[in-house]
């Protein structure tokens, strides 16, 4: 084990260890059993994440880019601390490893709305540091990365600086206060400069005494100030490398079928046709169906549609109606999943008088990545490498050490760049289908690419949807508010798919709704959990992204009810300060309160991830249908590393969000998925988006992440803005089922 | 039979059947993976190239079509130390987020400016509509289309 200095504060242990021809810091780990990623301790396990050697700086950001520029946010912590740009290092992802947990995703599943700083809270999100450092996952997503480095990858940087000083006090025998940094050099004050290339050896010897002091944000000239993504020449020139632009030595390509009738048996299936096509090494079954191997992705794709497959049933109800019926037989208190919330005695205040009821209805909804599922695999000298954009390295290598019997620290997972992620590579199908066409063609890589019917037809759904609303004004404001909703459990299906068994009420089904800042005096908000039918997933927002529909179309008839504006409303009826200024944010941003002849605008509200935001959306009645003319959003992330990246975040959540409300749905039938491709799952084209604009506070108690909070106010305030303009009140998505879209 | 066109200013030979779509000749025959696999039925975009000068799905082109032809790619339109002023633009105005169908963005846009110098928003929305983008970065692809039509006409 390395140099070593215990930051008792944190409960971390740096330190840095001597890697061939230079030093590697970073945290080290204890008392768990996880092997090291740099296969050099005694013992004990360093998660570095700098590296230092002849080849210049490394920044190690162990979250996974999917678009979202979390690469160049992590790495800008630790540069920041180091007074390095960066442009002066390597960004890369880095080896799986358990020892770059994520604590801050478990921290947020515990019952504390993330407005709650009490003790208890606290002392819960504290202990759910435990459990998730064992359970190892190293996993992106839940808006998490960013709050889980925040304070790790900055003193990893800023004890790499403080390292680095105190070798090059040594050299040249000055006092190490006096000594600055610069550019990736230490500088004396004579002008001599010590490179951090040249110091590197030498600092891994150094052991410091102190935790190093944090610069104030007011010092920063990285942080807070919007970065060019490290991966934008790459991805502007056709130079950054995805899974499917992987071309290894001998490689092999292929692509899979299964059961559309997702999770069904295959009964046979006759490969003959598929084996007698030019090109095609191998056809190989994969759980539910059959994968062709081949020389060329486009012979095995047309091979693989050449199989004659005999399809099992499906093992849910088999098309949309049959399945809604399902769902509303589950929305009763025998199925009740949840009382996430229950203020004030919500029955005795909804048992008479005038009592507002509605109901809305969302559907299943695909991913749809831009980059159809790929993974490659390769078998070789008892070795298996896994490349896969994925959103969870560590259970990558567990699959494929459980899949080949091999051990885990056989198994290598590369994770490249994902072409799109939203949740859905955080699935581990494709790589399970990859690892065995690997094992099939032992000693040679595959690379396996799904059509876009496949992936469309094959994923983990957002889930299909029911909310229910009882309310009751009085004196023009809220008295009582009874907010029920109902779906499949994400955690149940996604989790069961993964091997994970998780006891308990499912949070997501509530997610969005039960931790909203509102106060009513009568307030109840309770989770339905529908059996588990159609797969679903993670998708962007997940349980905020069907609840916030609900929520805020609700609040919306609520305020026209009583008479009042719909942004006052939320005002009178929400007391946490960095929400209300979001709101108050949007509607200046927005001019709420004028419009153009022949135009409205509607707003939403919602606190999904710890982040408040307000969004405003504005639309016209065309000679085609209606047009979106304009969309508006406020968020509050605490702490805004890169202001421009997280406009970009809040204005692709709301443009997704908004192809989901107008257009977006999967719907089954025969227990098939009946949308195939982007003809008939067609997201917003550049001519139906509106322009956009964002504004960002800092006034939250803590720093939050901003890859999915943007998503779930879009589609009510687009919904309202429709109520507003043509006085129709649409309670069910997608929203094109009613009216005309330009 | 070999099949002889020219891909980014060079003649290529290539031996693959007649039939098999340009995309995939490109990204596994050629090993051009700039251009993205997206659908396969020209509904996305992302696998956008130029065939003598025009903007085309090249995964509706097969490779017997381009004999004696043109092909640009996203490679052949610049690179990171030379690059075309869409793809300068692209840079500066941040527009990447996953990036898998900006390839083909950009030889959209290269491909409009050619026609016309100086596009309105909507001129742009009508040319890049057929250019699916998940990640929703189409504010910042008009801007981008903005920047480099000053870019390519010096102002």
């Amino acid at each position: 084990m390395g140099k070593v200095m215990k930051i008792a504060r944190r409960g971390f242990l740096f330190g840095s260890v001597a890697i061939l021809g230079g030093v590697a810091f970073g945290w080290w780990k204890y008392e768990t059993p996880y092997g090291n990623p740099l296969e050099g301790g005694e013992g004990a396990t360093l998660n570095p994440y700098v590296l230092i050697d002849a080849q210049g700086i490394t920044i190690i950001a162990p979250r996974a880019e999917m678009g979202q520029g979390v690469q160049t946010t992590l790495a800008a912590l630790v540069a920041e601390e180091m007074d390095l740009t960066l442009d002066q290092v390597r960004v890369i992802h880095g080896p799986a490893s358990a020892a770059y947990y994520n604590s801050a995703i478990l921290g947020e599943g515990v019952p504390f709305a993330p407005t709650d700083f009490g003790r208890v809270a606290e002392a819960v999100r504290a202990a759910m540091e435990v459990p998730a450092k064992f359970l190892g996952l190293q996993m992106t997503g839940g808006s998490s990365s960013v709050p889980d480095a925040y304070d790790k990858m900055r003193v990893a940087g800023a004890a790499a600086r403080a390292a680095l000083v105190q070798a090059a006090a040594l050299r040249l025998g000055v006092a190490a206060e006096a000594l600055r940094t610069e550019g990736g050099a230490v500088v004396a004050p004579d002008g001599t400069k010590l490179t951090y290339v040249e110091l590197a050896e030498a600092a891994a010897g150094i052991e410091l005494d102190a935790e190093p002091v944090l610069k104030a944000p007011a010092a920063w000239t990285v942080l807070g100030k919007s970065q060019a993504r490290v991966d934008v020449v790459a991805k502007s020139t056709g130079t950054a490398v995805y899974t499917a632009d992987l071309r290894l030595p001998g490689m092999l390509f292929a692509s899979a079928r299964t059961n559309p009738r997702l999770g069904g048996a295959v009964k046979g299936y006759d490969a003959s046709a598929a084996e007698a096509m030019a090109g095609v090494v191998k056809v190989v079954p994969v759980p539910g169906g059959a994968a062709v191997v081949a020389q060329t992705t486009w012979t095995a794709m047309q091979a693989v549609e050449a199989i004659a497959f005999d399809w099992g049933e499906a093992p849910y109800p088999a098309t949309s109606a049959e399945i809604a019926t399902a769902m509303a037989f589950n929305f009763t208190q025998e199925f009740r999943d949840s009382v996430n919330r229950d203020d004030g005695d919500v029955e005795t205040a909804l048992a008479a008088g005038d009592v507002f009821e509605a109901a809305y209805t969302v559907p299943y909804l695909a991913h749809a990545t831009m980059e159809p599922m790929t993974a490659a695999a390769l078998l070789k000298d008892g070795k298996l490498t896994i490349w896969a954009g994925n959103q969870f390295p560590t259970q990558a290598q567990a699959e494929g050490a459980a899949l080949t019997g091999l051990p885990a620290e056989a198994v290598t997972v590369e994770t490249l760049a994902m072409g799109g992620g939203f949740g859905r590579r955080a699935e581990m199908d494709i790589i399970r289908q990859a690892v065995t066409l690997a094992m099939a063609v032992e000693g040679k890589p595959v690379l396996l690419t799904w059509s876009r019917e496949e992936d469309m037809t094959h994923d983990g759904y957002r889930p299909a949807a029911l909310g229910q609303v009882r309310a009751k004004l009085e004196g023009g404001r809220i008295a009582a508010f009874d907010f029920g909703t109902c779906s499949s459990s994400v955690i149940e299906s996604q989790g069961g798919r993964l091997g994970f068994s998780v006891p308990g009420p499912d949070g997501a089904i509530v997610q969005g709704a039960w931790e909203q800042p509102y106060r009513f005096a009568h307030h109840r908000v309770t989770g339905y959990r529908a059996p588990a039918m159609v797969p679903v997933g993670s998708w962007r927002s997940v349980g905020a992204s069907q609840n916030a529909f609900f929520h805020e179309s609700a609040v919306d008839e609520l305020a026209h009810l009583a008479g009042a504006d719909p942004v006052q409303f939320r005002l009178d009826h929400i007391d946490h300060g960095p929400s209300r200024e979001v709101i108050s944010a949007v509607a200046k941003l927005a001019d709420w309160g004028r419009v153009a002849a022949g135009r409205a605008k509607g707003f939403a509200f919602c606190m999904s991830f710890g982040v408040p935001v307000a969004e405003v959306v504005e639309v016209e009645q065309g000679p085609s249908g209606i047009r979106i003319t304009g969309a508006w959003a406020a968020v509050d992330v605490g702490v805004a590393l890169d202001p421009r990246n997280i406009e970009a975040q809040v204005t692709g959540a709301m443009v997704y969000g908004l192809s989901a409300a107008v257009r977006g749905e999967i719907t089954f039938a025969d227990g098939m998925a009946e949308q195939r491709t982007f003809w008939d799952y067609e997201p917003l084209r550049m001519p139906q988006v509106p322009p956009m604009q964002v504004v960002v506070l800092q006034n939250l108690e803590r720093i939050r992440g901003i890859g999915e909070p943007g998503l779930p106010p879009v589609a009510p305030a687009l919904a309202n803005a429709i109520f507003a303009l043509t006085g129709q009140r649409l309670r069910g998505l997608p929203l094109a089922k009613a009216v005309a879209f330009a | 039979m070999a099949v002889s066109f020219t891909v980014n200013g060079e003649m290529r030979q290539v031996d693959l059947p007649p039939e098999m779509p340009l995309l995939w000749v490109l990204r596994e025959g050629l090993n051009l993976t700039g251009t993205k696999f997206g659908c396969g039925i020209a509904s996305c975009g992302a696998c956008t190239v130029h065939l003598d000068g025009q903007a085309v799905r090249s995964c509706q082109v097969t490779l017997a079509d381009v004999a004696g032809s043109q092909v640009v790619t996203i490679e052949g339109l610049g690179n990171p130390a030379a690059l075309h002023a869409v793809q300068a633009a692209w840079i500066a105005g941040q527009v990447a987020q996953c990036g898998y169908c900006q390839s083909g963005q950009i030889m959209q846009a290269a491909a409009l400016l050619a026609k016309n110098p100086a596009p309105s928003d909507d001129e742009i929305d009508a040319a890049m509509e057929g250019n699916l983008c998940r990640c929703g970065t189409y504010p910042r692809i008009r801007a981008a289309v903005h920047d480099a039509a000053k870019r390519l006409s010096g102002v």
